[in-house]
């Protein structure tokens, strides 16, 4: 399958290791992984906190980059639940029918991992080894809007040698929301202070996520304490075979 | 100024819902009546009694003959000395014992009715799945304060009146008529979300559930 | 229209100031812990008990939207049925109006003092101080109201506006103003809830049996019968809507139903939504006036205040679908943490957020929208399916715009925002930003983490390490080792 990543603004710039998770993680799996070099941004930092014109360019540059692909993979909850539930709307309201159509028929071939893996793929064993104990927390956007389940959660119970274990309140938010870490910092604040307590409760040795915006605030926090908990993208994890030393 | 204020708002709701098509109809409500689910499986009465139950209504199962005495052990547990029966409760379901008896007929007065231990009732329907009795307030029922002041409430409940669920209670009540759906004793959250039973209707519930023998 | 009533409360700061201090307060954090703890599960645990939960939502959303698509029609239909009925129906375009013939109403009886059932609608318009302004008193008899009012406080929930305290806090208030009128909290008061909820029986008992005139919200109206529907628990309700002469119902216009058939989708989500229950104890239905039974002047109020201007908003809209059952409420973990004063409005947690910027214009509610991590939990909850995080960031836009049109000069964060679209409008520029970053990370990272960030991010570094930018961008990394050279593209043109 000819699949394309959308690695995200924030994991180009990051997180690059993700990226590459993925594409080891794909390339293995037997596909063909493409990325295309125009893509920037989904546009949903612009978007959530009010800025809906400025996202209209980055909507656009989205369905020109990404159309004709069998499907589009992005290791981000919340940026590809950005994709499938708002460009449309930001089409409708500030572009074009020809936009209005080229979103419609892009926004339908984006997936998020877990998602591209288990419904697409039809694999849930990709043959990853991470002998390590793990904590997973589900991150709201791959829960509620995506609707991605307990998907993840499979592809982890299938790693071979992981040790998982349940993190408590895992559904409840960790806090950061974007511009709402900056804006309500006190709240947000409150909020990572329960996650991390929950984390370091399980005493997992890593927090696993599908989203690394979720856990750079919470491995920014757990970072700051020295709990000696580190943070790891769900396709890390799934592109770990034997042999990869952590 | 009533009017004016009429159609101020009127006039501001068909400004609001311009873009609703002429053609839209008003009153087919798409989707408004779903399907039939059975919520209360076939144990219809025995889901009643528990569900009344759990929510502290003392709830007690008795074959026609007995219903009378099992009122009289409601009203003895609780140490009633005055009983109102509302106009049309089934005289041979009243208990004989220790107890005044009160007839709404001339109307009792509000400081009667606070003064009165017990009211006993009949029921326009019952809920299953919620534990609910249902008041139309007609004849054995009587004025929704006789039901209100008095501290302990006796219903009577036929098996046959007791509906499976909602849906079905409100298919067979009277919208014309005061209605008063009745689940437990009185009882609040207010503090700390916690539910306890007892504050300004009747504390203590009990329902006589007729069966037949 | 802000100021005269009680949507926004004036003085309020923005929220993120207001739950600053909520956030010090380790009682309230307890209390609201504990209480929205309780709560959550069992609303779980009796939603999960219908089989056709998910369709009860669905039906209930679509009467809602379609009732709000013909609103003029079925209020009309409702005035024409409470009126056949024996009831008087009003109309009111605000809060004043709205206050204006509540008080000559009560006036025309002569009375001086009305009990109150718990209602949403008069909270908002502030009917007890403009009754107070006319000389008539108000008295609260929902046990949380009641606390509320005998503590000098201000509602903090939906259903329950006590929720900021707790039992011991309640004992304290009963034990110092309930001499004040009705009957004294009794000697040795304990802090147990069944001995509080005695002591609000005995202190209300006696302004039951002599009031006169009452004043209530509703639940629901249906347009097909007239009927109007009370859900409570105390029995306070039913004092209120049986024993005075008069009965005075303020209705906000959005709670009309088509049908007397409708109610059976309401009565089964409200009471599961609200306090978890399988239904509340008691519900009262009635239909204009009795003979025999009840008060005999029924007037009907029904209450505008904002409500068209948000009925006009074709994605706001469904905020006014809302039945006030608190379970946006309960599951928020915004709330959860700061309580509903925060939210400086008679409508707090995300319904509130919604909802209040709409009632008084976003501009003088401008930090509610972005009181949320849009993290889905209350739509997930709401029984009659309001997508809350679809309204917020609606709004959010609305108030940037609000922002854009009232000021000279954008805001920092207007051009923070327009500088990052340029930035993320290139992948040149993007990959032009992300070398620049990498390399001036590198000073000030320390093992590959920056400790403290410059200006506003310095509220995220205070408690948060921050991972130094990558040295080499996936987009870097991709072009260095995968791009194909023109001698691979030659070379399989040639088809080797």
């Amino acid at each position: 399958m000819r699949i394309a990543l959308f690695i995200t603004c924030f994991n180009d710039t990051m997180f690059p290791r993700t990226g590459r998770a993925v594409t080891t993680l794909l390339e293995r799996l037997g596909h063909t992984v493409e990325f295309p070099p125009g893509q920037t941004c989904c546009g949903q930092m612009h978007f959530n906190t009010g800025y809906r014109p400025e996202t209209l360019p980055m909507v656009r540059r989205f369905a020109e980059n990404f159309a004709g692909y069998d499907a589009v993979v992005a290791p981000s909850g919340s940026c590809a639940g950005m994709v499938r539930d708002h460009h449309r709307v930001v089409a409708a309201q500030y572009g074009d029918s020809a936009l209005a159509e080229s979103v419609e028929q892009v926004v339908t071939t984006v997936y998020e991992l877990s998602e591209l893996l288990i419904d697409i793929l039809g694999v849930t064993d990709v043959g990853a080894h991470f002998p390590h104990r793990v904590t997973y927390h589900p991150t709201c956007h791959s829960l509620r809007m995506l609707r991605v389940g307990d998907r993840p959660l499979r592809l982890l119970r299938a790693v071979k040698g992981i040790d998982l274990v349940e993190l408590a309140e895992a559904e409840s938010c960790c806090g950061f929301g974007g511009t709402f870490a900056l804006k309500n910092a006190d709240v947000s604040n409150a909020m990572l202070a329960d996650k991390m307590r929950h984390v370091q409760n399980t005493g997992a040795q890593f927090l696993c996520a599908g989203d690394n915006s979720c856990l750079t605030h919470i491995g920014g926090g757990l970072s700051r304490l020295r709990t000696g908990v580190g943070t790891m993208h769900l396709a890390e994890i799934l592109a770990s075979t034997e042999g990869d030393v952590r | 100024m009533t009017m004016n204020g009429r159609e101020t708002v009127l006039d501001a709701i068909r400004g609001a819902l311009s873009g609703v098509p002429g053609s839209e109809s008003p009153d087919a409500t798409p989707l408004s009546h779903g399907r039939r689910v059975d919520h209360a499986g076939p144990d219809v009465v025995g889901m009643f009694a528990d569900r009344a139950a759990e929510y502290r209504a003392t709830v007690v199962r008795v074959p026609p003959a007995d219903v009378a005495e099992a009122v009289g052990r409601a009203l003895a547990r609780t140490g009633a000395r005055s009983l109102v029966v509302p106009p049309g409760f089934p005289e041979g379901l009243v208990p004989e014992g220790p107890w005044s008896r009160l007839a709404d007929v001339p109307p009792l007065s509000i400081g009667q009715l606070d003064e009165a231990d017990a009211v006993i009732t009949t029921v326009a329907t019952a809920i299953a799945v919620t534990g609910t009795v249902t008041l139309d307030h007609g004849p054995g029922q009587g004025r929704r304060v006789l039901t209100l002041l008095p501290d302990q409430h006796i219903c009577v409940v036929r098996a046959d009146q007791i509906a499976p669920d909602v849906p079905e209670a409100l298919r067979l009540l009277d919208p014309y008529r005061p209605l008063t759906l009745v689940s437990g004793p009185s009882a609040t959250s207010d503090i700390e979300l916690d539910r306890v039973e007892g504050v300004h209707g009747p504390r203590t519930l009990d329902i006589v559930v007729v069966v037949d023998a | 229209m802000s100021g005269a009533d009680n949507v926004v409360w004036l003085g309020t700061p923005a929220f993120p100031e207001a739950a600053r201090t909520a956030l010090a307060d380790p009682q309230l954090r307890a209390n609201l812990r504990r209480a929205t703890g309780t709560i959550r599960d069992r609303r779980l645990a009796v939603a999960a008990e219908l089989e056709d939960w998910e369709e009860l939502r669905e039906r209930a959303a679509t009467i809602k939207h379609h009732t709000l698509r013909h609103l003029d029609h079925h209020l009309l239909r409702l005035e024409k049925a409470v009126t056949a009925a024996g009831g008087v129906v009003h109309w009111a375009a605000d809060a004043a109006e709205a206050n204006r013939i509540v008080t000559r109403l009560v006036e025309a009886t002569g009375e001086s003092e009305v009990v109150k059932v718990k209602s949403m609608a008069t909270q908002e318009i502030g009917l007890n101080e403009a009754l107070a302004d006319a000389g008539i008193r108000a008295y609260e008899t929902d046990l949380a109201e009641l606390i509320v009012q005998l503590g000098g406080d201000r509602p903090s929930h939906i259903l329950v506006p006590a929720i900021h305290r707790n039992r011991f806090e309640i004992r304290e208030i009963f034990q110092r103003e309930m001499g004040e009128w009705g009957a004294p909290a009794p000697e040795g008061l304990t802090a147990e809830p069944r001995d509080l909820a005695e002591a609000a029986r005995l202190h209300l008992r006696e302004r039951f049996l002599r009031a006169k005139v009452a004043v209530s919200g509703a639940n629901f109206a249906t347009a097909d019968t007239g009927t109007v529907v009370v859900v409570e628990s105390e029995g306070n309700g039913r004092m209120c809507l049986t024993l005075p002469e008069t009965l005075i119902t303020v209705m906000g216009i959005e709670k009309v139903l088509p049908s007397f058939a409708d109610l059976d989708v309401f009565l089964q989500l409200l009471p599961r939504s609200s306090t978890g229950e399988r239904m509340n104890p008691y519900t009262s239905l009635w239909t204009g006036v009795t003979e025999g039974d009840g008060p005999r002047n029924f007037h009907l109020v029904l209450l505008d205040n904002g409500r068209t201007a948000t009925l006009a908003d074709e994605v706001g809209r469904q905020a006014l679908a809302c039945i006030r059952c608190s379970a946006c409420l309960n599951v928020c973990p915004v709330y959860e943490r700061t309580g509903g004063h925060a939210y400086g409005s008679v409508y707090p947690g995300p319904i509130g957020a919604v909802l209040t910027p709409q009632l008084v214009g976003v501009e003088h509610a401008a930090s509610l929208p972005f009181a949320s991590t849009l993290c889905g939990a209350c739509y997930d909850a709401c029984p009659v399916k309001i997508n809350i995080p679809e309204v917020l960031v609606h709004l959010r836009a609305e108030a940037v715009e609000a922002e854009r049109r009232d000021r000279l000069f954008p805001t920092p964060e207007a051009l923070v925002m327009k500088a990052l679209g340029a930035v993320l409008g290139s992948p040149r520029r993007l990959a032009a930003v992300q070398r620049l970053a990498a390399g001036a990370s590198r000073l000030v990272a320390r093992d590959g983490r920056i400790g403290a960030l410059p200006g506003p991010f310095a509220r995220w570094s205070a408690t948060r390490d921050t991972p130094a930018p990558a040295r080499e961008s996936l987009r870097a990394w991709w072009r260095r080792t995968r791009t194909p050279t023109s001698e691979d593209i030659r070379t399989k043109a040639e088809g080797k």
